[in-house]
């Protein structure tokens, strides 16, 4: 041990000091040596919590100059093409910021910037978590923590985008007021107390930037700390390769290596966001202009995050009831409420619909290949082609323009696609899986193509088949194979009716469904007994190369096997017989 | 009777799921050659020391460049050029620092992998019996089990107790003494438009004759006493609902209209909130009288009542019905015939 330098003492100092009175040594005893394992999916979770910090801390510096207030200024501000035109208070200090404000630009672009990445990092981590299965016991707590973070993310990137209180923002605020209105009962009555009486009124932008700035960011960062408490004593998946277990965690330890990694990389993400804020422009404010309720630009597009919701909205048939002096607005009830309802509800069960099915209590710390879960998979697949379409759908009018189309057609083409694509893409996905599955099987009874074909003395050609690496065997052999839940009886033996038969059927079908066509991993011995054949086929091309070290193997030509200095073309032969 | 069994997990031992032996650990070129290490050191350092200059650039940049500058950059084109300068410095001067420590991790800090263990979730059996015994006992000291009455009554009072916060709300909507004593429905179902309202256009505030509308034309237009409201209300709210379009078309291109004679001589005014989410409608076609709305594609057809033709909404555009006063400007007849703009549950 060195001898520990000054600052080091101090800080030993301090750790006591700290220690004595929160015996914080502790967590640092359990903690400083933790294991994380490595993958680069496993930094999207990190790219969402990151771009979070960036989005904090850009927005305490926005507070510094917004003034939400919907009171009327007149502009006097840098920017001439406005100069003298009447607006909110709100849109004149958000060009004051972009305009007058040294920096001011570079913190806005930065906070809009982070907050797509933000949401789209979270996007990206589902799918990962999604994908991989990651959200199986004992995680299901933390999936459902995550489905609320998603869904706050919206908010928050929606809220923040309607302060400006330019013409865009205005025009998704009165949107966002149209669906409120169609909501039954209570949707006017809603509308004229949130918005204190009719749209816009003078109420809403200050209600909205408390929500923005205080309610949902402390929810985000409640949730987000207990989603990486959870991760921190739960400790995080992996995936499978050898060494790595259900049972154990295969990884750099978090002194120093993680700590150097992880918080480096924040830093990159944060640089990153800095880069773009400066270089690339988002939300040009000043060109839409102040907001007024009776103009629109045409092209308006919410940030991409909302794009299906207005997608949805966008393809819906224009159905509407009116009976007993009531409206049922169809239309935007199914779109803005009924769908983005049934797409968190299932989010959210998922993990427990899944363990019901299929009967799997276990806990799983290794995590899944995609193609060994082919039902999931393609349940996966299918959401997010539905979620594409109705994003495509967000922008049919782009579309149309960009490509000389009909937007009648494109909407029709989607009210049909978003039905039948879906499931095309279930069926695909799980053939995919499947025919992933059975090269799999293939690899492990006979070994790798090594792309070596090989003419024995007796004539007969033969591709070398290669032993598996280590590391791909362990990969592979970490599928398991399920077993769909047995058929129930009605009445066992004894003649007593089951009282469960009937959920108990259900889960039958359901897990055949989920597990039938899965291919069967071969036996210890047959693995064993086909990466030996391989081996043989090795042991036969030996006798080839016993000359010469195989590492100079070069190339193969007409299924000879070349060393280094012997011809390896027709030309190259002619030319070596005619020199001797 | 039959059990449901969980799968079988211990093929999964069997299949080589017990640790695999290590793959062998490959040497880094800094682990072998002290040269190659050294390279990475000043390479960590010099990232560091970048970082710094970018810190001093920034702080330059800062003072000396004039906001209002702009430059042209390929690419990106014309630009603020104290925002470019202070993206680069920013986030070339954070980003080195991530990079620096990464490359540190990376090449000078071991990359042997290390092993440790995962323990069920689940709690000991002594812990879960402890925490069993410590519920039962304080049930048991509460009589919270025996004290039917305390336990209906509490309930009682907690579910009752957050009503006053929600009370508290139905003031979020303090109505002005225009609105004193209508309902949300009726004030939405009004306009500022009047019989007689004359009809300005939107920007000048100018009365419209006839003649100013040329066959094909269209002029956004508000009711002349919209200006004054909007002053003395100190927001936007009547220009949100009185907001209207003017189209002129031949008199006999008009096909239908929500009321007879609602025209003046091919002039036909209509709303131009959107009914269906209640986007401002801007798009005139005036060879087909579509109109359509640039938010979610709603499509009416002016020559034919307002009718929707296509897109999400579910009802037509309303009608203003019109007219000339003595002076020969256009006028409101009356407000519309019905609730202007998206619909609500009390609408019928």
């Amino acid at each position: 041990m060195s001898t520990p330098s000054h600052v080091e003492r101090a800080g030993g100092a301090t750790a006591t000091y700290v220690d004595k009175r929160m015996g914080s040594n502790k967590f640092l005893a359990r903690n400083l040596g933790k294991v994380f394992p490595d993958h680069w999916s496993f930094m999207l979770g990190e790219i969402a919590l990151y771009s979070f910090i960036v989005v904090l801390l850009t927005g305490v510096f926005l507070t510094l100059w917004f003034k939400p207030s919907m009171v009327e200024v007149v502009y006097d501000g840098s920017y001439v093409p406005l100069k003298g035109i009447k607006m909110s208070e709100a849109y004149a200090s958000a060009m004051n910021i972009s305009f007058d404000i040294r920096g001011g630009m570079l913190l806005r672009q930065m906070h809009h910037w982070a907050a797509l990445i933000f949401v789209a990092a979270m996007a990206v981590h589902m799918f990962r978590v999604f994908f991989t299965g990651a959200f199986r016991k004992p995680r299901e707590f933390n999936w459902l923590i995550g489905v609320a973070l998603t869904g706050l993310a919206l908010l928050a990137g929606f809220s923040g985008y309607s302060l400006p209180d330019d013409l865009l923002s205005g025009t998704g605020l009165q949107i966002a007021r149209g669906i409120m209105q169609a909501a039954p009962i209570i949707g006017t009555w809603m509308a004229f107390l949130l918005f204190g009486g009719e749209f816009p009124g003078t109420d809403f932008i200050s209600r909205l930037y408390s929500v923005h700035i205080l309610l949902i960011p402390g929810l985000i960062l409640a949730l987000v700390t207990a989603h990486l408490m959870l991760v921190w004593t739960q400790k995080h998946t992996q995936f499978p390769g050898p060494g790595r277990t259900n049972d154990n965690v295969v990884g750099y330890p978090l002194m120093p290596i993680y700590m150097a990694k992880a918080g480096g990389f924040f830093f990159i993400v944060f640089g990153v966001i800095g880069l773009v804020g400066g270089l690339v422009t988002i939300n040009p404010i000043w060109l839409f202009g102040p907001f007024t309720p009776d103009q629109v630009s045409a092209g308006s597009q919410p940030d991409w995050y909302i794009g299906f919701l207005d997608g949805a909205l966008r393809v819906m048939p224009n159905w509407e009831s009116s009976f007993w002096g009531i409206t049922i607005s169809w239309n935007i009830m199914i779109p803005a409420m009924i769908l983005p309802g049934i797409i968190f509800t299932v989010l959210a069960l998922y993990p427990f619909i899944e363990s019901w099915v299929t009967g799997d209590t276990r806990e799983h710390n290794l995590l899944d290949r995609p193609r060994n879960a082919p039902v999931r998979t393609g349940i996966g697949m299918m959401a997010i082609t539905f979620y594409c379409l109705l994003w495509i759908g967000g922008a049919n009018d782009i579309i149309a323009q960009a490509f000389d189309l009909s937007i009648n057609a494109i909407t029709w083409f989607l009210r049909v696609a978003l039905f039948v694509f879906p499931p095309i893409v279930f069926i695909v996905t799980k053939r995919i899986c499947l025919g992933l599955q059975r090269k799999d099987r293939d690899k492990l009874l006979h070994g790798y193509e090594s792309g070596r074909v090989l003419r024995l003395p007796h004539g007969e050609f033969i591709e070398v088949h290669e032993p598996l690496p280590v590391k791909d065997l362990a990969v592979i052999t970490s599928k398991t194979d399920h077993v769909p839940l047995p058929e129930p009886q009605a009445t066992d033996a004894d003649g007593v009716r089951n009282p469960k038969f009937r959920s108990q059927s259900w889960r039958h079908k359901l897990s055949t469904f989920f597990y039938a066509d899965n291919v069967t991993m071969p036996s210890a011995e047959e693995i064993e007994a086909g990466q030996h054949h391989a081996a043989h086929d090795a042991a036969l091309e030996a006798p080839l190369h016993e000359y010469e070290d195989a590492d100079e193997l070069r190339r193969l030509h007409g299924g000879v096997l070349h060393h280094p200095g012997m011809a390896e073309t027709n030309a190259e032969q002619l030319a070596e017989n005619r020199e001797h | 009777m039959t059990e449901i069994s969980s799968p079988d997990h211990d093929q999964q031992v069997a299949l080589g799921h017990s640790p695999v032996a290590d793959v062998p650990h490959k040497l880094r070129a800094t682990d072998t050659d002290p040269k190659m290490a050294k390279r990475a050191e000043r390479q960590v350092a010099s990232m560091f020391l970048l970082s710094v200059l970018f810190v001093v650039l920034f702080v330059a940049a800062y003072v000396a460049i004039d906001p209002s500058l702009t430059i042209y950059i390929p690419v990106i084109g014309e630009t603020s050029a104290i925002n470019i300068a202070l993206g680069i410095t920013f986030g070339a001067s954070v980003f080195l620092i991530g990079a620096g420590a990464i490359q540190w991790a990376k090449k000078l800090m071991p990359d042997v992998e290390v092993v440790q263990y995962r323990h069920d979730q689940v709690s000991p059996a002594d812990d879960t019996a402890e925490a069993e015994a410590n519920y039962e006992r304080g049930k048991e000291e509460s009589g919270f089990a025996r004290f039917k009455m305390i336990r209906r009554t509490m309930i009682a009072a907690m579910v009752l107790f957050p009503i006053p916060l929600i009370v508290l709300l139905k003031d979020l909507w303090v109505p002005t003494p225009a609105e004193e004593g209508k309902s949300p429905a009726e004030i939405l179902s009004t306009t500022l438009w009047t019989k007689g309202s004359r009809i300005v256009s939107d920007g000048t505030y100018k009365p419209i004759k006839p003649e100013d509308l040329p066959v094909g034309g269209l002029i956004n237009a508000v009711p002349a006493d919209l200006p004054e409201v909007q002053e003395a209300q100190g927001n936007l709210n009547a220009r949100g609902k009185a907001a209207i379009i003017l189209v002129r078309m031949q008199p006999d291109e008009i096909r239908a209209q929500q009321g007879d004679g609602w025209d003046y001589q091919g002039i036909l005014a209509y709303s131009k909130i959107c009914t269906h989410v209640g986007c401002p409608i801007s798009l005139y076609e005036q060879r087909t009288h579509h109109l359509l709305c640039p938010c979610h594609q709603s499509t009416f057809d002016l020559a034919d009542a307002g009718n929707v033709v296509f897109g999400p909404a579910a009802r037509r555009m309303p009608q203003l019905p019109i007219g000339v006063d003595a002076e020969g400007y256009l006028v409101a007849t009356s407000d519309f015939a019905e609730p202007v703009g998206p619909s609500f549950w009390e609408r019928g």
